[in-house]
């Protein structure tokens, strides 16, 4: 219900000078944190490699005619699509997906069942859910990878119960890497469904069942609907890390699950790096996500409308 | 013939707590039937049973015959307005409509018209495609009503559909519910805390207080012949006295009123002693012929009204409402004025 807003009244006036140096600090942290980094790192895609690391300041398209383009071990064949590229990034959309689809498989009834929990509790729920942040994620994933190796707990246990003969070979699978993006992304997905669930008006519940909803009718006519801006906050959240993540990859997966965020850092690493390389990757890197969250931001508005 | 709603013996318990007390109550078909208490009564309670959105803890509610208490909500083919409303904000106005009989299956084209039909009934024909948001809490307050009606409930339920208005509103929106009501011929059960609501729109009315019904009975019955103090005390304005009861017999009591005189009365009580006298403050006149007398403290001017507020002999508090007609001459503060008290006037009360 947008009203007409307050009239600006003489204070106002005398206000309207200090704005600009109070917004300062955060120009300055916008500035500093983001534009100067990406920037830094949209110029680095267009430089030339030198041996050892590092860049010669030399402007050329080599990078991304690197990633998008072969001609032949040698270069001396007609110009072709180059497959390996693509084909990491299709890999590692599938897998983000992947992992956010669980992380909402699973995040959706936990965030449910905390928001319907009495207040007092609800607290509690949240504080458990977040205190797995508190342990740095290369030691999560490490833990991880010693729960589940042939000879952790996970497979000794199973096979003390005798539910198996031997060892299940998790580790470097794909399997394992989406327990790591699950593991370390879910709460990213519980928490803005909380917020969405919390708010949730039960009494929409309550006549949908009046007007001869079953269950799963009000579910999905009714309660996926309402809270869907925080099921779409959640999604993004995982997905977006999922994609460029390189921590699960790396230490729970194989070559056979090598994604994004491993080839960036693998070009920055030694002398077997190559920093334009990974400039424009993590430029195209970041120009796909730019796309999908404008496309999120320009469906909602029109939705809101 | 079978009763529309029938209720058995309802009792409503939360743990130790006892909502409801095994409540009786015959709702016939085609009855705008009030339920009407104060906040905490068992109304809105006793309403979400019919609902199905609260558990019977033991009895039989029965709609045409049929005993519904343990079905769920959505297999009852009653509906509700709900207090807020409870529009579904991510549907437009007609799409809210047509959503019960969507979900009763009914095909596209058919729900279209008929929620078609039921905005054009509550006058929103022009609002079917904005949002719920978008519209006054008048206007959502009649969408709450179309949808509620539009799959042709065997009976409506209110549950203080108008509490949210203004009152303007308000007072418009009962003549035309009661006009729906009867346009519609659907049984309309109504909750409300608000006695004018109730006495203005209803069939009949069921006066509720802790978890019980106190009364049942037209606007009239419960306004001219309240059954105990209760009900007097909630339904409109009354004096209450406490007299001494010197005889009762067919209905009828022997009573001396504080000043000495006698009074005989209709009476809902059996027992002598002391018990409460009702008189309703605008069947008094001022008169020499009085029943009691009194000492005029205050004069408070209503527009149709006078309300004086004066003091018994005895010192109890005293209230009477006399029309402001030309020819009566307004008490001046200090008077001493004798009541005479019309025909019906006062009615004994059980406690």
């Amino acid at each position: 219900m947008a009203g007409p807003g307050p009239s600006r009244g003489p204070a106002d006036a005398a206000y309207a000078g200090l704005v600009r140096p109070l917004l300062l600090p955060t120009w300055v942290v916008i500035g500093i944190l983001m534009v100067v980094p990406v920037a830094l790192m949209a110029v680095y895609s267009f430089l030339t490699k030198e041996f050892r690391g590092g860049v010669e300041w030399d402007f050329t398209l080599a990078a991304y005619d690197q990633f998008f383009v072969t001609r032949g071990l040698f270069g001396d064949e007609p110009a072709q699509i180059e497959w390996t590229y693509i084909t990491i990034f299709a890999r590692s959309i599938w897998q983000a997906a992947l992992a956010t689809g669980l992380c909402l498989l699973i995040g959706f009834p936990t965030a449910w069942f905390i928001a319907t929990r009495p207040a007092r509790t609800r607290g509690v729920w949240l504080f458990l859910i977040t205190i797995p942040y508190w342990v740095n994620l290369l030691i999560r994933t490490v833990s991880l990878k010693f729960l589940i190796r042939e000879t952790g707990p996970l497979n000794e246990s199973l096979m003390a119960i005798g539910l198996i003969d031997s060892p299940l070979p998790l580790v470097n699978t794909n399997l394992a890497v989406q327990l790591g993006l699950f593991y370390s992304y879910l709460p990213f997905m519980v928490l803005p469904i909380y917020a969405a669930v919390e708010r949730y008006n039960f009494a929409l519940s309550e006549a949908a069942a009046d007007l001869y909803a079953s269950r799963w009718a009000t579910l999905r006519e009714i309660v996926l609907p309402v809270v869907r801006p925080g099921i779409v906050a959640g999604m993004i959240l995982v997905f977006v890390p999922s994609l460029g993540a390189f921590l699960a990859p790396d230490l729970l997966g194989g070559a056979k699950t090598f994604m994004i965020g491993s080839l960036i850092d693998e070009q920055f690493k030694g002398s077997q790096g190559n920093w334009p390389f990974g400039a424009a990757v993590s430029m195209i890197l970041m120009s796909m996500v730019m796309v999908v969250l404008l496309a999120y931001a320009r469906a909602q508005g029109r939705a809101g409308r | 013939m079978t009763a529309a709603v029938e209720i058995r013996r309802a009792v409503k318990r939360y743990g130790s707590v006892t909502a409801l007390h095994r409540v009786d109550l015959s709702i016939a078909d085609n009855e705008f039937f009030t339920l009407l208490g104060p906040s905490g009564c068992g109304k809105t309670t006793l309403l979400r049973m019919i609902a199905g959105f609260e558990d019977v803890t033991e009895g039989e509610i029965r709609l045409f015959g049929d005993d519904i208490a343990r079905l769920e909500p959505n297999h009852r083919p009653v509906n509700t307005v709900f207090q807020h409303y409870a529009l579904f904000p991510h549907m437009s106005v007609i799409d809210n409509v047509a959503f019960g009989l969507k979900m009763k299956g009914v095909d596209a084209a058919t729900r279209r018209d008929r929620a078609g039909r039921m905005l054009e009934m509550v006058h929103l024909s022009a609002f079917a495609d904005r949002s719920p948001a978008q519209l006054s809490g008048g206007q959502q307050q009649r969408v709450a009503l179309a949808r509620a009606l539009a799959p042709d409930p065997k009976v409506l339920l209110l549950d203080e559909p108008l509490s949210a208005l203004d009152l303007k509103l308000r007072q418009a929106m009962r003549v035309e519910l009661k006009q729906l009501q009867e346009d519609t011929g659907i049984t309309f059960i109504f909750v409300t805390h608000d006695q004018e609501e109730a006495l203005t729109m209803s069939d009949r009315i069921a006066v509720m207080s802790e978890g019980r019904v106190q009364q049942v009975g037209t606007a009239r019955d419960i306004y001219e012949a309240p059954v105990n103090r209760f009900v007097a005390d909630f339904i409109g304005e009354t004096n209450l006295l406490e007299v001494e009861v010197e005889a009762v017999a067919g209905g009828v009591a022997t009573v001396a009123l504080p000043g000495g005189h006698r009074l005989t009365c209709p009476s809902a009580t059996s027992a002598t002693g002391r018990h409460h006298l009702s008189i309703r403050p605008e069947r008094l006149t001022l008169s020499q012929d009085a029943d009691l007398t009194a000492t005029v403290e205050r004069v408070v001017y209503l527009g149709t009204d006078l309300q004086v507020i004066a003091r018994l002999d005895g010192g109890t508090p005293f209230t009477l409402r006399l029309q402001n007609a030309a020819r009566v001459a307004a008490p001046e503060p200090g008077a001493r004025v004798g009541l005479h008290l019309e025909e019906g006037a006062a009615r004994l009360l059980a406690d």
